[in-house]
């Protein structure tokens, strides 16, 4: 737990003296949100009911911009060699990966939450803790696999392209339930709906989770 | 014609043994049955071209790549990597750059689960000559003090076996002989030194022992008390060119 949190603090501490990852994730994000906000304008009463997609579309734009950076920076300087001849078990080097990207996500989300606030004209204070539940568990899934394909991606050329074209596919099943469970919160209040999306993701979770923490080790030999 | 490498007499407990490492990618062959044996305590000069295969057979027994067929085995590991006894030392420094030198020690030592104490680390870096710039972001050092940042880093763990890969590369006269100090030592401490170089005196002065890698196998293998500079520049010139070892006295 140790060599976990050493490596999450090493990423915080770098990412909050550069912020190379959290500002443009938070510009993109934000962009996002501008630019649907435009297109629906004229149909205002909608805009709830369009919220939750919205909202997921921009976590996971601006979630892969960061995801992209978690292994990026650490090929300045050759820094992963470094990192991959420590003598630690490999998956420890993945959850404190994993760990900083979800982190990094649920800050950029609560900037843009904030700002779709304002944006959507949308009042959700009841709703508040069902939000942070469901962003909490949908960003789990999206770095559980973000990290591992990150890792894959690294060592080519064209990551950036890339990462978004194997991550999305992959990752469907997280944002389409996670955007179920947004509107279920934001539309309906029928919390007792939640379960299905919720052990969905969560059992995603945890099988991907699982299958990125086995093969971690092999996804960064060449 | 290459003649085979002849068998260096031993003096040492085997430390690593490699036999028929073969690595390839793609269509490209880096090592073609490479085999090689190192004793306990020997320092092991590794020289040929760019593309010979010299780094690509340091990151097989750093365990950073795997071999496509062959095998090798560093006592008393067994096959496979053996990280915890290995310290591995390139011309990419691997430091964060946005971390200041303490916190980069920091970081690794608690990686490694070593004591992370500020004391402690400060005396590992005035160890490398870094005493006073601890705190300063490693971004604000020079080449020469990131390699000798990049030493303690490496060598934090105490390994046994120093794997070295043109750790020479960019530094200045200053830094240049501060690491040939520390590999002195670390040599005359008895640990295991495999090193890959480009500069042939300088190789020749650090090793006890000179192999040549040309298309992914051992062309040449000498004690260096066997041969002279001289004979020795001959004979890896003439690899070089495709040629065989020279008029090099065979090791029994």
């Amino acid at each position: 737990m140790k060599k976990i949190w050493a490596i999450f603090r090493k990423d915080m501490l770098i990412e909050f003296r550069t912020k190379d990852s959290l500002n443009s994730m938070l510009f993109f994000g934000v962009v996002v949100l501008v630019i649907f906000n435009f297109a629906l304008g004229s149909l205002h009463d909608s805009l709830r009911s369009a919220a939750p997609g919205i909202l997921w579309v921009a976590f996971a734009f601006s979630g892969t911009l960061g995801l992209n950076r978690v292994f990026a920076a650490e090929k300045e300087n050759s820094c992963l060699q470094g990192l991959l001849m420590v003598p630690v078990d490999r998956g420890v080097i993945y959850l404190g990966k994993m760990l900083a990207a979800t982190v990094f996500m649920l800050i950029a989300e609560l900037v843009i939450f904030i700002f779709s606030l304002v944006f959507f004209n949308l009042t959700v204070w009841p709703e508040i803790p069902y939000l942070i539940l469901v962003f909490a568990v949908g960003t789990l899934g999206f770095s559980a696999v973000g990290t591992l394909l990150s890792a894959v991606t690294v060592n080519t050329k064209m990551r950036e392209v890339l990462l978004p074209l194997i991550l999305f596919p992959v990752i469907l099943p997280v944002l389409i339930n996670a955007a179920e469970a947004t509107n279920i919160i934001l539309n309906s209040a029928d919390y007792g709906q939640l379960k299905l999306p919720l052990t969905i993701m969560s059992v995603f979770t945890l099988v991907f989770g699982t299958i990125s923490y086995l093969l971690f080790e092999y996804v960064l030999e060449d | 014609m290459t003649r085979a490498p002849a068998a260096v007499p031993r003096l040492f407990m085997n430390m690593i043994e490699v036999r028929g490492l073969a690595k390839h990618f793609g269509r490209f062959s880096a090592l073609r049955g490479l085999n090689l044996t190192v004793g306990a305590g020997e320092f092991v000069a590794l020289f040929g071209r760019n593309g010979a295969g010299k780094t690509t057979f340091l990151r097989i027994l750093a365990g950073l790549s795997r071999p496509s067929s062959g095998s090798f085995r560093i006592q008393p590991h067994g096959s496979g990597p053996a990280r915890s006894a290995i310290g591995y030392l390139s011309h990419n420094t691997s430091l964060y750059l946005d971390l200041t030198a303490l916190e980069n020690l920091r970081f690794y030592a608690q990686l490694m689960g070593l004591p992370a104490d500020t004391g402690i680390l400060e005396l590992k870096i005035g160890q490398v000559g870094l005493a006073g710039r601890e705190r300063d972001p490693v971004r604000n050092y020079s080449r020469g003090m990131q390699q000798r940042l990049a030493i303690a880093r490496a060598f934090l763990h105490n390994p046994s076996i120093l794997l070295l890969d043109e750790p020479f590369t960019g530094l200045d006269q200053a830094g240049s002989s501060f690491l040939r100090g520390y590999l002195h030592s670390a040599h005359a401490q008895g640990k295991t030194c495999i090193m890959a170089i480009h500069d042939a005196q300088l190789g020749y002065e650090l090793a006890d022992r000179l192999v040549a890698i040309e298309k992914g196998v051992a062309a040449l293998d000498v004690a260096r008390p066997d041969v002279s500079f001289s004979e020795f520049q001959e004979a890896l010139s003439h690899i070089s060119a495709g040629g065989d070892t020279g008029r090099l006295p065979e090791a029994s």
